[in-house]
């Protein structure tokens, strides 16, 4: 036991947490009717990892608890028991427990042990009732000696013949018992045959154990922990419930203690034990990077294109020893072949952080159970696309903002069934989540087939606001855009699911901070669908390339809307000082990235350079620059890695000629021209139009 | 033999930070300045840089540093110093600092890269509180070279972008 576990404990977790996932998505899946065994056989080996696993690593609380959930799944498995409604539920609650023991032990926190208790006993409870015709010796017993017998215990371990070909060797079990205390070992060699007879493979023998001195069960348990399913274990104490002998006073009172509070003072004692693991795993902790797991044949195929990069090296090589002008057209062509190989790379090494959705996805179908039956509406998920890839970062971001859509969809969206049948449709909802790739893009759909928005109790709401005055003609887009604003609502009663108006504007946010937008569709009475479109990555932008002066920005292709040249006729200056720009109904202001940015030189004329016209957080503004240049695609690069944030800006990226370029943060410009807080953006318009007449 | 050899490598950063610790020195002027030559990562020419919005007036822009944007610093102006032209000794010497939570590389403009030199530690003399052109808050201390000072700079202070130049703390 000298090797030091904790280098594996961030793998364990890692695969605990895929465990669980499988577990998670196993139940959800499981037919009660069927009582499909590979489904449940799935589901125990997860189960059955896990423990195995925390039982190596000493988290005794974490293979305790999944010891359990193992059984009752054996007992699922093996038909000794159905699968109903109760224990799925009760398992899917399990797992919820066992996560977050989990999280609990991978930051070296001690988990909520109540709740813990309180659904072990319960799965108990179950266990002890009808089907649980074979028990695991000791669940059987919860004898209030369980935690400590002060004596000893007694120990019947007979492993099946099998025993040594998993890799098992009983002596080194009982070496390792012997070092928590004193050990006796009688062996029964009854069933050994003769030597001509024997299989030396197999394991022959059965052994009866003394252990003596202050030794808990779990302790003992630990021991076998791998051996567990390969034997019989009856783990006892020896003074089989009696007084403990005066002789050695017990720490913990004898007297008889409830059995749901047993496993609770049992866990204090095991943390202390372990208290030196914990600290050195917090310790740990925040060194410890994040990791993705990369399918192989993406590795190969990068090593394939790096095979070709070498050989196009040589090649280049080869002219660069050789220079004959009459060679001219096997450089052009050597180049070209570096640019293909270069871009294959770009392409290979991003694909390295992509991730299928799925990762995203799989966590809905529990959402909607839970949050259906909580509701007591009837939802059918259905995810397509589930394999449509995206960067990893843009995964992890791109979940919250997900989980707000759907529980919307839910509460608002679907109707109850009574609704539903009144209205003529199927009495259970639909909720599809789909997602796919287009163009650069990702496209994430969340479409339900729900009451669709109520455009008339958006609008008044947003009139009683003051978002939108009274008479004011607006568009459905321009209608349904209303609920991504603060504090928007309509809910008429705030739920715990949705309702509190926080959410659709931190929704957007989240998106946008993303370099993605989000559209809403909604046919009263039909349902809608919000549409997320997302960049496939964030290391990499296409981006317009501007001058002004004789710097060279880039601003986000996906914030721009058009180009325009100033005409001077439409132009609004506001106090001497704003300028807004009229484009058609709407007053746009001008923001000259000269003055903002202050750079030198003279301003030239409105009406020589051009407006950019772009839109972050729901607003649109003209961003004045001296010319366009090309459009490309940019390697966006931290301007905080070196030096630090700075307003306006989302980062840098060295241009073809490896001069450095700042890449606009259209967002960030946009709280430039921020109209003053306490005033709606419309009364703000209004009241510097009426100061420009 | 390598027994030696394992004393050897126990004995040398002791050895170093005893005694000879070297530094890299530059010109600013008349002045001469050492930074920790460990933190040196490389001395280049000159070249033009892109100009960051609203910051400091010291912060001369940004340069691609093989793929990696780093912030230069104009170190007369930083100093609040008589402003000098660019001529062709003029070199930025871009250095690994400590900022407050991890590492980072800036780089300076100097007039011109001086000398090396070995500076024993009792050698240096905490700076007077006066005299000098630079504030005290940057110094590490004073060392004496063939006759001449060397005012050796606390680099990671000196990268601290927030904190104020001289002039505005004793001006």
């Amino acid at each position: 036991m000298n090797v030091d576990l904790s280098q594996f404990h961030a793998v364990f977790f890692e695969e605990s947490f895929e465990g669980l996932d499988i577990m998670e998505q196993g139940l959800l899946n499981l037919d009660l009717d069927a009582g499909d065994e590979e489904a449940i056989n799935t589901i125990f080996r997860a189960a059955h990892s896990i423990k195995g696993g925390a039982g190596t690593f000493g988290f005794a609380a974490i293979s305790e608890f999944t010891h359990d959930m193992e059984t009752l799944l054996d007992e699922m498995r093996s038909g000794r028991r159905a699968v109903t409604r109760a224990s799925v539920d009760l398992l899917l609650e399990a797992t919820d427990v066992l996560r977050e023991m989990l999280i609990a032990a991978q930051g070296g926190d001690t988990h909520d042990q109540d709740k813990v208790t309180s659904t072990k006993t319960r799965i108990k409870t179950l266990l002890s009732t009808n089907g649980a015709t074979i028990q695991i010796s000791s669940e059987g017993v919860p004898s209030p000696g369980q935690n400590s017998a002060g004596q000893g215990w007694h120990i019947r371990f007979h492993p099946e013949p099998h025993l040594l070909k998993t890799g098992n060797d009983p002596v080194r079990l009982f070496r390792e018992l012997a070092s928590l205390g004193e050990l006796e070992i009688r062996a029964d060699a009854s069933q050994l045959p003769s030597l001509e007879t024997l299989d030396p493979e197999q394991c022959y023998l059965k052994w009866e154990l003394e252990l003596k001195g202050e030794v808990t069960e779990p302790e003992i348990r630990e021991v076998f922990a791998w051996v567990e399913d390969d034997c019989l274990l009856e783990i006892a104490p020896i003074a089989g419930g009696d007084e403990p002998s005066p002789v050695i006073p017990s720490p913990i009172e004898p007297g008889p203690v409830e059995e749901t509070t047993a496993p609770a003072t049992q866990a204090p004692e095991g943390e202390g034990e372990r208290r030196t693991g914990s600290e050195r795993r917090k310790a740990a902790n925040p060194a410890e990077g994040s990791s993705i797991r990369v399918n192989i044949d993406k590795i190969d195929a990068l090593i394939n294109v790096v095979g070709e990069l070498v050989i196009t090296q040589s090649m280049l090589n080869q002219f660069g020893e050789n220079s004959d002008i009459d060679k001219f057209d096997e450089l052009r062509e050597g180049l070209a072949q570096l640019a293909r190989n270069t871009r294959e790379i770009q392409e290979a090494v991003l694909g390295i952080r992509m991730l299928p959705i799925s990762f995203s996805f799989n966590r809905f179908p529990r959402l909607v159970r839970d949050l259906s039956a909580k509701m007591g509406k009837k939802v059918e998920l259905r995810l397509s696309g589930e394999q449509t890839e995206l960067d990893k970062t843009v995964l992890e971001k791109i979940g919250d903002p997900l989980v707000h859509l759907v529980r919307n969809s839910l509460d608002h969206g679907i109707e109850t069934p009574e609704k539903r049948l009144a209205a003529g449709k199927p009495e259970t909802g639909m909720l599809h989540l789909n997602a796919y790739h287009e163009g650069g893009n990702i496209v994430i759909e969340i479409r339900d087939d729900g009451a669709g928005l109520n455009k008339v109790k958006i609008l008044d709401r947003a009139k009683e606001r003051g978002l939108v005055r009274e008479g004011e003609e607006l568009s459905d887009e321009q209608i349904h855009d209303l609920i991504f604003q603060p504090g928007f609502s309509t809910a008429e009663v705030v739920s715990d699911v949705s309702g509190r108006g926080v959410g659709m504007d931190v929704v957007r946010r989240n998106i946008h901070d993303l370099g993605g937008m989000v559209e809403i569709r909604s046919k009263e009475g039909e349902g809608s669908t919000f549409t997320i479109r997302l960049p496939l990555t964030l290391a990499i932008l296409d981006g317009q390339l501007v001058r002004v002066g004789e710097q060279i920005y880039v601003i986000p292709l996906v914030n721009i809307i058009e180009s325009i040249q100033v005409n001077t006729q439409n132009l609004c200056p506001v106090a001497g000082k704003s300028e807004l720009y009229r484009l058609r109904d709407d007053y746009l202001p001008i923001l000259r990235l000269r003055r903002i940015f202050n750079i030198n030189g003279e301003d030239i004329p409105l009406e020589q350079g051009l407006l950019v016209i772009v839109e972050g957080d729901g607003q649109k503004i003209g961003l004045f620059v001296d010319e366009l240049l090309g459009q490309q695609q940019v390697v966006i690069k931290s301007l905080e890695t070196n030096y630090k944030r700075i307003a306006g800006l989302s980062g840098a990226t060295i241009l073809g000629s490896g001069a450095v370029s700042l890449i606009l943060d259209v967002s960030g410009l946009v709280a430039l021209t921020r109209y003053p807080p306490g005033e709606t953006r419309q009364a703000w318009l209004e009241n510097l139009q009426r100061q420009a007449a | 033999m390598s027994n030696q050899a394992l004393q050897g490598s126990v004995n040398t950063p002791q050895s170093v930070k005893r005694g000879h610790e070297q530094y890299l020195t530059f010109l600013l002027g008349e002045e001469e300045y050492g930074v920790d030559i460990l933190r040196v990562q490389e001395i280049r020419g000159w070249d033009t840089v892109t100009s960051i919005p609203n910051t400091p007036d010291y912060i001369l822009g940004v340069m691609n540093l093989r793929g990696a944007i780093v912030p230069i610093v104009d170190l007369r102006r930083r100093f609040q110093m008589a402003e000098a032209p660019y001529t062709k000794t003029t070199v930025v010497i871009v250095l690994k600092v400590m900022g407050q939570s991890e590492a980072k590389t800036m780089g300076f403009v100097v007039d011109a890269v001086s000398e090396v030199y070995n500076i024993a530690g009792e050698a240096l003399k905490p700076p007077p509180d006066f005299g000098a052109l630079v504030g005290t808050e940057f110094i590490q201390g004073l060392a004496t070279v063939e006759e001449k000072t060397v005012i050796l700079l606390d680099i990671d202070r000196l990268a601290d972008v927030d904190m104020p130049g001289r002039g505005a703390t004793t001006h």
